[in-house]
This record gives structure tokens, sequence and C-alpha cells, in this order.
């Protein structure tokens, strides 16, 4: 079973703009899949959809089996997000932040500190467990983020754009981080980007999402192969016209 | 078990941001103790009081003021309340809440009785700074008060959520204060008994009997006295159920981001 499956999802805005239509593809558990596609392909909206912010007009999106829409409990479950925009309380420490996150969860105070230790642990962050987010550099908050999204052990991982504004061996790091998680965990991980040497291309997949519709999906090599281009960037510049990435 | 988490969880997060925003506190307690230390010792040499329930006898206008002093302390919390709402969604952290597994309509609640819990607070350092003054009020008045705080901390809190519904943008804001903190505060039984506003005119004398806030101020000011006035508790509970039913209702998390959504 996936740990996403996306099915003919389509959304129009009130403004009449059709920001997705008949959106269709999977991410299995251990995939590290990228959702690749310039400014205003959709990539936001699709994460709006699939963090419930916004119910789909059309097509329907399943975590882990279920329905978002029908079951939104036990599809929020086990679903972590990352989003865009920061979302840590500024005045708050990192434990603090996270122990709220967990209690929204449900996990109880003596758990979920066990649990905010070994997630701070494994991205070298627990010992500045006590200090104020505002004290914390922009690659720290993020990797406090990916360690909250973490903390009820979801099957699937969403990631809107993680590393705008963070310089090069932060964005390293994280990305290093995130993959180590697909392939230790088993987790399956969706990180929307529009910085194609983000992608690994020997292991990663891609959506590649223009104009609200799905030009390609499968893995880097495949979809280089479909599309007749040596590389990535090749292959986006193909299929989305050359629009700037 | 799980619902009890998280909702320890909210109202410990939202103390721990009001302990940390040392301003938010001094600003509320500062300002109905300027009332009570300028506006009301001006005012009782020109305000006399008639004998009026709960008051068993001729009292100083400090003591009249201070559940009208109350009613502002949780009435401000409730409209801060509501402006975080809208700050929290424009920042993000509204959308971490909504992606907790529990049903949205509970996590709304959670937040507003978290906003309550603050506002409890807040009334009781002020109850604190009206007695070292030298203001009177039953040994148990603290103790006795506490039910009718929390409901008119609910309705006010819940009247707070459905403005946050309504504004769009973090703006739009002031607004609310102009149009609505102020008429809430000076058409109700805070500052004079109403039998006073019905000499000044019928109509305005309507308008405060009408008021929700005016009925919190008598729930908190009989309840200070170890009384409940019927009539009072019945508006305000019926007050919270009508704002609390439509915040939930037209609570829509995608306002806000939905122009933004398309980047």
């Amino acid at each position: 079973m996936d740990a996403l499956s996306v099915d003919s999802l389509g959304y129009t805005y009130a403004s009449g703009r059709k920001a997705l239509d008949g959106v269709s593809f999977g991410v299995a558990p251990g995939q590290f899949t990228a959702l690749l596609g310039p400014n205003g392909a959709g990539k936001s909206t699709l994460f709006a959809l699939a963090t419930g912010l916004l119910s789909p007009q059309a097509g329907r999106i399943r975590v882990h089996g279920h329905d978002l829409a029908r079951t939104p409990g036990p599809a929020l479950a086990r679903l972590g997000v990352v989003f865009q925009q920061p979302t840590l309380d500024l005045d708050l420490s990192v434990a603090q932040n996270l122990r709220y996150f967990a209690a929204l969860h449900g996990i109880p105070r003596r758990e979920a500190d066990r649990r905010i230790e070994v997630e701070l642990t494994r991205l070298d962050l627990f010992g500045r467990r006590d200090e104020k987010v505002r004290a914390l550099n922009g690659g720290h908050r993020r990797r406090a983020e990916i360690a909250r999204a973490l903390l009820h052990r979801p099957a699937l991982l969403l990631l809107d754009e993680p590393t705008v504004g963070l310089d090069l061996p932060t964005r390293r790091k994280l990305i290093e981080h995130v993959h180590a998680l697909c392939a230790q965990d088993g987790i399956a991980v969706l990180w929307a980007t529009h910085l194609i040497e983000e992608i690994d291309a020997g292991t990663d997949r891609v959506v590649v999402l223009h104009r609200g519709t799905v030009r390609a999906a499968g893995p880097v090599a495949e979809v280089n192969r479909a599309t007749g281009a040596a590389t990535v960037t090749e292959t986006f510049d193909r299929l989305t016209g050359g629009a700037a990435a | 078990m799980s619902w009890w988490i998280a909702l320890n969880g909210v109202v410990v997060r939202e103390v721990l941001r009001f302990v940390h925003q040392r301003e938010r506190f001094l600003g509320a307690l500062v300002r109905p103790l300027i009332w009570l230390f300028v506006f009301a010792a001006g005012f009782r040499a020109a305000l006399g009081i008639a004998i009026v329930p709960p008051y068993a006898t001729y009292i100083p206008y400090e003591v009249y003021i201070v559940p009208g002093l109350i009613g502002m302390v949780q009435l401000f919390n409730g409209m801060q309340g509501s402006l975080s709402m809208v700050y929290d969604r424009e920042m993000g952290s509204m959308r971490v809440l909504l992606t907790s597994p529990l049903p949205r309509g509970f996590l709304l609640f959670a937040r507003l009785l978290a906003g309550v819990v603050v506002s409890i607070l807040q009334v009781y350092a002020f109850l604190l700074v009206v007695t070292l003054y030298g203001v009177e009020l039953p040994a148990w008045a603290p103790l006795t008060v506490l039910p009718a705080l929390v409901l008119n901390g609910l309705m006010l809190g819940a009247l707070g959520m459905l403005l946050a519904s309504t504004i769009r943008q973090l703006e739009n804001f002031a607004g609310v204060m102009n149009f609505v903190v102020f008429p809430l505060f000076f058409l109700s039984s805070a500052l004079y008994p109403l039998y006073r506003m019905q000499e000044a005119g019928e109509a305005l004398y309507l308008l405060c009997r009408l008021n929700p806030f005016t009925h919190g101020v008598e729930l908190v000011r009989f309840a200070l006295y170890g009384q409940v006035s019927g009539e009072a508790l019945a508006a305000v509970l019926g007050a919270t159920a009508l704002f609390l039913a439509g915040a939930i209702l037209r609570y829509s998390p995608a306002r806000g981001m939905t122009a933004k959504a398309g980047a």
C-alpha cells in the first residue's frame, strides 16, 4: 500500500484559476519523491490539500489507505509535515515547542520526552533543547521542525520547500538526513522543491508538476529516458517549456 | 485520554506564551488599574450609587467598578485571543494545531479554553492588587467568582473567535477596538448601574440590557458575593452557545492563505 496516494485531484480557486487538474501519483514506503515544479505549478495548493487545509473539489488523497476527506483523524495521525513558513513559537524553547506538538498527537509527557531526546539527538540539537527558538539560526529551526514532524512516527513526511533561505552546507545536511529517514525507517517522503540540485538522480523519484497537471512521474532515470533527456535539469526544461525554475 | 493530553498541551502552551510576554501581562494589569486608581477616584465624588443588589449597603464607587474591570480584563483578553488567532493563521502555527488528528471543533475549543485560563490568571493578579489597595471584597470572593470567570471568559473568547473568523487580515484589527470593544464596555453595567442609564434614555437602557457583556459583568458581580444571578447566567450561556457555534461553523483554516496558495 502506498503511503500517499493522490487520485485525479482537482482544485479551482474562487477566482476561476485552475490550480490542479487530474493530478494522480503515489509515494511508496521508503521512497524519496521530489515534487518538482516552477512557481505557480500548484505545489502549494497540493500541500494545502494534502494537509487538510483545503478540501479537494475532485478526486481524493489517501494517507496509508485512509481517505483524508472522509477519515481525517487516522490519515492525519500518519502524516508529518514541515511547512514552508516557519511554525515554531519563537518565545518557547525547542523542547516546549516539541512537547506541545506531541500533546496535540496525544503522546503522554514521559513518552514525548523520550522521543524528543531521540529525534533531537539524531539532528545534533539535543544540547540546545532548552534554548528559546528565537536564539536559533534558520538551519537549526528547520532541523527542530523536522524533529517535531517525526515525533508521532508518521508513515509519510511532507516537506514544502524546506531548504528555502538556508545556506548550502545546511541544505545538504538536511537532504542527507531526510534520505536517511527513508532508507533506515522506511518513511515515505514527498519533498517539494524548485531546486533541481536537491535531487539524487540515483535513488530518488520525481513528480514534475506544471500548470496544475503531472507532466512526468517515476524514478529519475526512467523519466529522463522517457523525455529523451540526459539530466533532470534537461527533463525539467523540456517538460515545463523552460519555465524559470 | 489523547483528548485530555491535547487539551493540556494547548493550555500549557498558551500559559507559557503569556508568561514569556511580560509586556502583555503588564498591559493586562495596568489597564484596569488605571481605571481604578484614576477614573474611579475622580468619579466617586460625582456619582452616588443607590443600594442595588447584590450590595446590602451603600458602597464606595471603587467597589462597584471592580466587577466591571474584571470584565474588562476578560474582554481585552478575548480580543487578544482573537488577534493571536489571526496572527497564528498568518504565521502558520494555526496549521500546526490543525494537523492534529483530533476533531477540528475540539481543537478550537481547546484553544478557546486556554485563553480563558490565561484571562483568569490576569483577573487574580488584578484582584490581588485591588485588595492591597484597600477595596473590600468578601473573603471567599476569589473562590466564588471562579465559575463566573470561566463562563464570562468562554463567552468573550468565543466572541473573539467569531470576530477572528470574519477578520481577513491583521490590519483590520483596529476596527475591532472601535466598533466592538468600546461599545461593549461603555454600553454595559461595568461603569454605572443600569438605572442610571435608564434615567438617561430608554433606548440606551435597552441597548445595555441586550449587551451580553452587561450580563457577563453582572454574573461576576453577583458571584463575588456568593450569589447567582439567574438572568445573567441564562444570558451568558445563551450568548456563549451562539458565538461558539458561529465561530466553529464559520471557521475556515484556509482563510487568509488561499490568495497566497498559488505560489
